[in-house]
């Protein structure tokens, strides 16, 4: 009886010990299932089509360039390839401009053949228009409708998920907007960072080392809402101030925020690293004559060169991941940050900003989970590469 | 002149100022760091001090978020977390046990180990979205405490394991010999030896987590969090108000983002009470325990 006691406990525990394993593996089955959903959908919004004048050559558009041609940022069908001519985007809200009521019917009853009809005969039209709504028999061309590829996603320079009638779900700008802030707030830590950890392990008093070290714990502890709004109210107008800038909210915002919050990450881990360093090493080398700096630099810094790293990489973890603060500071602009004083928007901004909006489902809610596995698998890369700087490290 | 200094001396002068410049950039670099935590603290004290009053505390946001208190928010906070600690806690313990004490050594406990730092490096919105995927959608929880506070409790486990085990491996293997030796069972030199030595920095590390939680926003955004439900929730399965998320909400959106300020510096300083008193606690703990194992 006891016996068996025993090994049932010793079961859960072993289930328990796994768990961490298991919820990693649901995490990724549950990003997936949703996010995969997106390589499903077509480029131009489900029960639509897009119907062209039988002269015109042009059968295939990319999603760009239908959201080009209908921002009329495209005007010529010459630059998609077709005859030269310029490009009438008809949507469906543009049929009263071209009908009366009294055409249109009750219930817009003869909208369908009446567009038809306007296709018929205007050379250099694109209608966006329901599939149903168009007679079977009328003599009418169609973009052809295709899968959102891979490269369109991966590659794509363009982020406007809810567009009509091709959304575009191109992660370039939130992926270098990401890495872009990161960097930089990487850049400010660092010095800081890796000096503060020296005055910690080396330099500083007993006493002093008991005050500094609450201070880090509570830098940690802070809720990333809370340097979200500090910035907010206070580095934001300040950088607007300082740069003359339009709008304070920007990439430097974010970076600066960001790095206080990577600060005690870095703090903690090179701290650990530099005080592991064997106490015979440093007295070898102050036998020797060296100063305590020179020991620091020449034999303690060294020493702990890849505990330094792996701090740095946690950091950078802790800055690509940031969600609320970057979301509140940043501005928030899908664009490829080209300058660190413009605003810029990061993957999880995206995600919190976005996820409340986007129907369950839809194009733009997977694209969302779609954009969860790309974190994760950045994440997971960080995280990896720490195990092996320092399992090198430890052997 | 200059070739009259001898050369030891003049290296010995540079060394020593090359020391000294190096040491006062380094306490200077400290220095910065600790105004910068004085600052913000500083501001949101100041700020937000005249916003706390006993209404403040007590009282639910009233006239479209632009005055009012924080009660429900509060006490959804205080919800979540209770939630997310009885997902995590027990959870969490017995997988550091398992770590520390039953697991041999070899490829399970290096993998668990790194999938454990895995999990704890993943972003939290990542587990916001899995949270939603998982407990909102296919469970069908909906928006709910329950939700939230799993989200929040599986968001905390690494935090929970690595404390534990922390803790654990402090203790001297000679105990454990001690207890088997007496004829104990494994089971209960966990119990009667193990556990109630590792106790109080488990407590501690519990607190933390807790203080964590507190603060976590971006995991309840969809699986929890409500925008505006005065009423205080009747059953888990109800959405709440959370003190991060209405701080979110009023200092970036609403009718009158003027008028609203005063509650967002106010709310903003009961987040960071929290965090302080958390701190301070798990600090005292830490005090005490220490004092009390040397008096042993």
């Amino acid at each position: 009886m006891k016996k068996l006691l025993e090994k049932l406990v010793a079961s859960i525990f072993t289930v328990s010990g796994l768990l961490t394993s298991i919820v990693i593996l649901l995490i990724v089955g549950f990003l997936f299932s949703e996010g995969a959903g997106l390589f499903r959908n077509r480029i131009i919004d489900p029960g639509y089509v897009l119907a062209v004048n039988k002269s015109n050559p042009v059968r295939e558009l990319s999603p760009e360039q239908i959201k080009a041609i209908f921002d009329s940022d495209l005007v010529d069908w010459a630059e998609v390839g077709g005859d030269s001519g310029p490009i009438v985007p008809f949507r469906l809200e543009d049929a009263d401009r071209y009908f009366s009521e009294a055409q249109l019917g009750p219930n817009y009853e003869h909208a369908g053949r009446l567009i038809a009809e306007l296709i018929e005969r205007t050379p250099g039209i694109v209608a966006f228009v329901p599939g149903q709504m168009l007679p079977p028999d009328a003599e009418i061309a169609f973009i052809e409708d295709r899968t959102i590829s891979f490269s369109e996603i991966f590659a794509g320079k363009e982020w406007f998920p809810t567009a009509t009638p091709s959304p575009l779900f191109g992660i370039v700008p939130l992926v270098t907007g990401t890495l872009w802030v990161s960097f930089f707030a990487i850049l400010f830590a660092f010095p800081f960072g890796i000096g503060v950890s020296v005055y910690l392990s080396e330099i500083a008093s007993e006493r002093t080392r008991q005050l500094l070290r609450p201070v880090i714990e509570l830098l940690n502890g802070i809720p990333s809402v809370v340097y979200g709004f500090f910035g907010l109210v206070v580095i934001v107008p300040l950088l607007q101030r300082v740069f003359g800038l339009p709008v304070g909210e920007s990439g430097l915002a974010g970076s600066i925020v960001l790095a206080i919050m990577a600060l005690p990450t870095i703090i903690a881990v090179a701290e650990d690293a530099m005080h592991n360093c064997p106490r015979a090493m440093r007295e070898a080398s102050l036998a020797l004559g060296a100063t305590q700096w020179q020991t620091i630099y020449r034999v303690v810094i060294p020493y702990s060169i890849s505990g330094i790293a792996s701090g740095v990489v946690l950091g950078i973890g802790r800055a690509v991941g940031e969600t609320m603060a970057v979301l509140m500071v940043t501005g928030n602009a899908a664009v490829i940050p080209t300058s660190i004083l413009e605003p810029l928007r990061t993957i999880p901004a995206t995600i919190a900003a976005e996820l409340g909006e986007a129907p369950a489902g839809g194009a733009h809610y997977e694209s969302l989970f779609l954009l969860g596995i790309v974190l994760f698998f950045i994440t997971l890369a960080i995280n990896l590469g720490v195990e092996a700087i320092s399992s090198k490290s430890r052997s | 002149m200059e070739h009259f200094i001898p050369y030891p001396a003049r290296q010995g002068f540079r060394k020593r100022w090359s020391q000294r410049a190096a040491f006062l950039l380094f306490r200077l670099f400290s220095l910065v760091v600790a105004a910068t935590l004085v600052i913000i603290l500083g501001f949101i004290v100041w700020k937000g001090a005249g916003a706390i009053s006993w209404e403040f505390l007590t009282e639910a946001p009233s006239n479209g978020m632009t005055s009012g208190g924080i009660f429900p928010a509060l006490v959804g906070t205080l919800l979540l977390m209770l939630g997310s600690a009885l997902v995590a806690f027990p959870l969490g313990i017995m997988s550091g046990i398992y770590m520390n004490e039953y697991a041999t050594r070899g490829w399970l406990v290096r993998f668990i180990r790194i999938m454990t730092n895995n999990l704890a490096g993943i972003p939290s919105i990542v587990f916001g979205l899995f949270g939603m995927a998982l407990f909102v959608q296919y469970l069908g929880f909906g928006d709910s405490i329950l939700a939230g506070s799993l989200t929040l409790g599986l968001l905390s486990l690494p935090l929970v394991i690595r404390t534990t085990e922390e803790a654990l491996k402090d203790i001297p293997d000679a105990y454990r010999e001690g207890s088997l030796a007496l004829g104990a069972s494994k089971l209960q030199t966990i119990r009667k030896v193990i556990l109630p030595m590792g106790m109080p920095r488990i407590v501690t590390g519990l607190i933390l987590s807790l203080g964590r939680v507190s603060g976590e926003t971006a995991p309840i955004l969809f699986t929890c969090a409500a925008y505006f439900f005065p009423q205080l929730p009747s059953s888990i399965f109800d959405p709440c108000m959370a003190l991060p998320y209405h701080l979110y909400v009023i200092s970036t959106s609403g009718t009158d983002l003027e008028a609203q300020q005063p509650l967002a510096y106010g709310t903003a300083l009961v987040l960071v009470a929290i965090i302080l008193l958390v701190n301070l606690l798990a600090n005292a703990l830490r005090r005490y325990f220490q004092h009390k194992v040397k008096m042993k």
